[in-house]
């Protein structure tokens, strides 16, 4: 136990479990086991594989974990597929290990999944919406849970960063587009938004180095964000594949150009 | 190379591999029916006589920033034989106050003639009277004509078929003068006294007045679980023309916004079932314990939450069960939630299975939806009609409905939270599928969609179908109701195959027999089919049921009333209509 409380993997790994247990009792988010089954599996032993392979050693399996749960929850494929768990899960944990730079991976794993899902195959793959029964109790325990967490995991700074930079952007957009307040406001009240804030833009593998950084880099995700909602308020058609998730999208554009930076800075100086 | 680098070459290899995989299984076939007896459909609307637009209700101004969403309903076909003449004629509904619904008269020439205004059907939509959403037909009073039951957003009218092509509106004495904001009504006789039962549905909250709103609070609290619609209500035939309010008693006043239900007997104890198919919601399947109440059962429904829009029963396999085809959402990368397909296999596993996969699980936005034998081959097709709003097709409402759509329910659940829609489309311009039923080859044939070889082009807003030998050839037609379009009739051109028709005339069982059940036996298989009195999305077929046979010959007939009688019928010729009736205990 204490353990899980001194190292902040642990914790996410509970806070994911919590998420997923509290989903799938409450709203039967999976949607079949054999979804979760898959993506868990393959995670798992794409890690294991590549890591012994490529490395020499078995990894430490708690990333994959939490990467398997993120998209066996993040995932929602046309009926009845199991192909977009099982490559998903596959492309996920092998970027890792092909998309690097000076030993580094670049993309957060389950968002380079999603990100490539849901652009490649749009035909067959959506993500996470309202499959959550839409209920403002079961949020904000998981936001509570969650922002202890990431306060003990000490990345609460990128989270609130995020959060307050979501905000002001929505009533930017608000006074740029019209319409209700609520309206630009509402995406981060859902259940994606949790994942994304508690899972992806805080994990420290992928993110800069410096406490100042990483806070500039997700705002400028957040910044991203805010325009591609803008190009889907104003009809822009040649955005269309990144309106189905801005954030998530904006994380895979941002997310790898900071890391590329951060690391280019930090060789030059050494 | 070394062998770490070889060893990196090949996981790179692996993973492009695995994005060519996604890339290549994203693409995804349709199948053949090159080899399938053909489905041809020519659509003869306006050749026939039939020119009937639907027009969308006005709704309060306070909600005008949805209204197109929300006022997209209304447009409903019901298939009646109004004036018993053996010819099958059509009711079509239209919502905007001052606009008139059509009672088409089949001219037995290939024509129809519309003869609402004078019949007494036609002017039902007024202000403080309410909208038309539907209607389903039954001779609720055993005189030998079908009357009609109108549901609204308003007071459903009942109307009495006098018999000389005129109606009367008996819906004050017959109790049922209630305001309710209904898409959906079913005449069975729960109790099985020979009078027919009526269970309307509730969609908004009957407090909801469309026209002079007190607050906007008025959508849904949740996509996934919402209970805050209207209150479905069961009505039982007292057999004075009135009818009594049992809903409470029987267990079956969900409130979970239900757009259709259907009844049939989907675990053979003899007794007609309710399955309603829920939008923001689980489907429900409601036992009928007897005649005394319902209950709701745990058929593996209850996880499974989409957009249930259409309930179609049918005997996918041949095998004389009811299964299910519910409709719902399926638009590229926002929401997959796929129509379903369910098995009945209560006998068996106390539950159904959802098989739905390809183009049956993706109909786009879909709406009404018939199983029938279009081709006669002896083997249930399905009609899907498609498509929520065509407006301005360069504007799409899909990414601003995505703001609220994933969000805390009381946000969406006020409508003036809505962004605007304005003048876009959601899922707008998407055609009608005609889904051919290859199970011939086994279960694993499944269907093939053949609309555009069927000669099925259509892009409107679909809303009711509803499937019926109009002409008397021994071929299934297609009428389509469009919200905010015109009515589409596809008439079956193709050389039927062998095919047989049942009418059957209740006599201890109520007259219009509905809820009756034919099962015929031919080429080795059986098929069972229910006489309905609703199916689909606000529609109704024909009351005379069809077989095809394919190249078979006809074997035994067996009729299960709903007075409980077994009828048994050998010798019967193929290719005919047989009128049926009821024998005496």
């Amino acid at each position: 136990m204490r353990r899980v409380w001194a190292d902040p993997k642990y914790l996410i790994v509970c806070l994911i479990t919590l998420v997923l247990v509290a989903g799938e009792a409450r709203y039967s988010i999976l949607g079949g086991y054999d979804r979760l089954a898959t993506t868990l599996g393959v995670c798992m032993a794409t890690e294991v594989l590549l890591s012994w392979w490529l490395r020499g050693r078995v990894a430490n399996l708690a990333s994959a974990y939490i990467t398997g749960i993120s998209l066996a929850l993040l995932i929602k494929p046309q009926a009845n597929m199991l192909w977009p768990f099982a490559l998903g899960a596959f492309l996920a944990i092998a970027s890792k290990y092909v998309l690097t730079y000076r030993g580094r991976h670049l993309w957060n794993p389950s968002n380079f999944a999603i990100a490539f899902l849901v652009l490649v195959a749009s035909d067959s793959v959506a993500i996470l919406s309202h499959q959550w029964g839409n209920d403002l109790r079961i949020n904000l325990v998981i936001w509570a849970f969650g922002l202890a967490v990431a306060s003990r995991a000490r990345v609460l700074h990128v989270t609130l960063t995020y959060v307050v930079c979501f905000t002001v952007l929505a009533l930017l957009r608000n006074a740029i587009v019209g319409g209700p307040v609520l309206a630009e406001l509402a995406p981060i009240t859902g259940p994606m938004y949790q994942l994304f804030v508690f899972f992806m833009v805080t994990d420290p593998r992928t993110t800069v180095s410096t406490r100042p950084g990483r806070m500039v880099v997700v705002a400028i995700v957040a910044l991203v964000e805010s325009l591609i909602r803008l190009a889907g308020d104003f009809q822009v058609p040649l955005l269309r594949p990144l309106y189905v998730s801005p954030p998530l999208l904006a994380l895979a554009i941002v997310g790898p150009v900071a890391m590329w930076w951060d690391l280019s800075r930090q060789a030059k100086k050494s | 190379m070394n062998h770490a680098s070889w060893r990196r070459v090949f996981v790179m290899a692996a993973f492009i591999a695995a994005g060519a995989g996604v890339v290549l299984l994203n693409r995804r076939g349709t199948g053949s029916a090159a080899t399938w007896d053909p489905i041809r459909l020519s659509e003869v609307a306006h050749a026939s006589g039939i020119d009937f637009v639907h027009q969308a209700a006005t709704l309060d101004p306070r909600i005008a920033n949805i209204a197109p969403h929300i006022a997209a309903l209304g447009a409903c076909v019901s298939v009646v034989d109004v004036n018993n003449d053996h010819w099958p004629d059509l009711y079509f509904t239209t919502s905007r106050f001052g606009a008139a619904n059509a009672l088409y008269l089949n001219q037995k020439d290939g024509t129809f003639r519309d003869v609402a205004a004078q019949a007494g059907v036609a002017s039902l939509n007024r202000a403080a009277e309410g909208a038309s959403m539907g209607a389903v037909w039954g001779d609720y009073d055993n005189d030998g004509l079908e009357d009609v039951l109108v549901y609204k957003w308003g007071y459903p009218q009942l109307l009495h078929n006098l018999g000389n092509l005129h109606f009367a509106d008996v819906t004050a004495q017959a109790g049922l003068r209630r305001w309710m904001n209904s898409n959906g009504a079913v005449w069975f006789d729960f109790d099985r006294d020979g009078l027919l039962d009526l269970y309307i549905t509730g969609y908004f909250r009957s407090d909801i007045d469309f026209w002079h709103l007190r607050t906007t609070r008025i959508m849904q609290s949740s996509w996934e679980f919402a209970s805050n619609g209207g209150k479905n209500l069961l009505f039982r035939n007292l057999g004075n023309g009135r009818f009594e309010d049992v809903t409470d008693a029987m267990g079956v006043g969900s409130t979970r916004w239900t757009l259709a239900a259907a009844a049939a007997d989907f675990n053979d104890d003899g007794w007609p079932d309710l399955y309603l198919a829920n939008d923001y919601g689980p489907e429900e399947l409601f036992l009928n314990l007897e005649g005394k109440r319902f209950e709701l059962a745990r058929a593996g429904l209850a996880d499974d939450s989409k957009s249930g829009m259409a309930v179609a029963v049918g005997d996918v396999f041949n095998r004389g069960r009811y299964d299910v085809f519910v409709t719902n959402i399926s638009e590229r990368g926002f929401l997959f939630q796929g129509n379903n397909l369910r098995i009945n296999l209560l006998k068996e596993l106390g539950r159904f299975n959802e098989i739905a996969t390809g183009v049956v699980a993706d109909a786009g936005w879909a709406w009404g939806a018939q199983f029938g034998d279009v081709n006669n081959d002896g083997w249930l097709d399905l009609v899907v009609v498609n498509g929520f709003i065509s407006a301005d097709s360069g504007r799409d409402y899909w990414y601003a409905m995505s703001k609220v759509a994933g969000a805390q329910g009381n946000i969406f659940e006020d409508a003036k939270n809505w962004p605007p829609i304005g003048t876009a489309s959601l899922s707008g311009y998407e055609r009608s599928r005609v889904l051919l039923n290859r199970s011939r080859e086994g279960p694993s044939g499944g269907f093939v969609d053949v609309a555009l070889e069927a000669g099925v082009t259509d892009r409107l807003d679909g809303r009711g179908v509803a499937m019926a030998d109009l002409f008397n050839v021994g071929a299934l037609d297609v009428v389509i109701a469009n919200e905010k379009g015109r009515a589409l009739l596809y008439r079956n051109t193709a050389t039927p195959l062998h095919w047989v028709e049942f009418k059957l005339i209740g006599t201890r069982s109520n007259r219009s027999a509905i809820g009756a059940e034919v099962t015929v036996e031919f080429g080795g298989v059986r098929q069972r089919q229910v006489v309905d009195g609703a199916m689909g999305f606000c529609s109704q077929n024909d009351r005379r049921v069809h077989f095809g046979l394919g190249k078979s010959t006809l074997d035994r007939v067996t009729i299960q009333w709903p007075s409980g009688t077994v009828q048994t019928v050998g010798g019967l010729a193929a290719d005919r209509l047989h009128e049926i009736t009821e024998p005496p205990k």
